[in-house]
């Protein structure tokens, strides 16, 4: 899971172009939006993206995703669940 | 027109080279754009971490609004009035890129949102509070002639107080920015012949 985490990180860090962040920045429980990383609605929409491209899960549910993209704690731990690849 | 208008101030850039004026206030002559912009971004020392989220053309007309407009006061009626010829072609082709092949269709949201070349205004005035007229024409051509008489328009009309105006052209490595603020101030006459002069020399 620790590994997953840090993956995470990474590509949050590559497909959402925070270019002053690093994964060292990013505590597991670190809100996503809000007052944490200060991600908008296009971000959220990418990492819909990269949930499907990286991981094969595809969110049928949009509303789904407010818990899911709490942090990355949450995310790791829904990737971990229903990832396909 | 009861008084003349006046080009207060310019920016150009154009080949790893960002002027002022007509004063270098940048240079990175061999770097690709995707680098040059992002090292004249940090040589201004800006907080905006927006920008690395921005297409090529936004912070193309992003970084030359704002070396003219940083010091300015009162930004919420100048107006912009930008010209270009390749539209948000430079952006389109990256999204149709992603959208090709059926088998591996992950188009970003990210990217697709700049796929409108009048996003690059929309981006300038979010950054300093502009909700003055903003328009944007896709030419073949430059037309000194067709910025002139708009921005003459807008002042004249009381519409704006000032305008930023003049060319954001991009398309992979080619890229030349001229952009002039027009207001009731200034030394350098608002004719067409002087943005002709700006933006072809």
């Amino acid at each position: 899971m620790e590994e997953l985490k840090e993956e995470l990180k990474g590509k949050i860090i590559e497909v959402l172009n925070l270019e002053d962040v690093a994964v060292a920045d990013i505590d597991d429980s670190d809100a996503l939006f809000g007052d944490g990383l200060g991600l908008d609605s296009i971000d959220a929409l990418e990492l819909i993206v990269l949930l499907d491209k990286e991981y094969g899960i595809k969110l049928s549910d949009p509303k789904q995703g407010k818990s899911i993209f709490e942090s990355v704690n949450t995310m790791a731990d829904y990737i971990a669940k229903n990832r396909t690849k | 027109m009861d008084s003349p208008l006046y080009i207060s101030h310019y920016c150009k850039i154009e080949k790893g080279l960002i002027s002022v004026d007509g004063n270098v206030v940048f240079h990175a002559d061999e770097a690709p754009f995707s680098d040059f912009i992002k090292q004249a971004f940090k040589h201004q020392q800006l907080d905006y971490p927006k920008f690395y989220k921005m297409d090529n053309l936004s912070k193309l007309a992003f970084l030359a609004a704002e070396v003219l407009l940083r010091d300015e006061e009162d930004k919420e009626d100048i107006a912009l009035v930008l010209v270009n010829k390749s539209g948000s072609l430079d952006t389109d082709v990256k999204h149709q890129e992603s959208i090709q092949d059926a088998a591996n269709f992950y188009p970003s949201p990210a990217v697709f949102v700049y796929t409108l070349a009048n996003i690059c205004g929309g981006e300038i005035s979010i950054r300093h509070g502009m909700k003055s007229e903003q328009v944007f024409f896709v030419s073949d051509a430059f037309d000194a002639t067709t910025i002139f008489n708009y921005a003459t328009y807008l002042l004249a009309s009381q519409k704006a107080k000032k305008v930023l105006c003049g060319w954001v052209e991009l398309f992979e490595e080619n890229y030349k920015a001229v952009l002039c603020l027009v207001e009731r101030a200034g030394t350098k006459l608002h004719t067409i012949n002087n943005i002709n002069q700006l933006v072809k020399n």
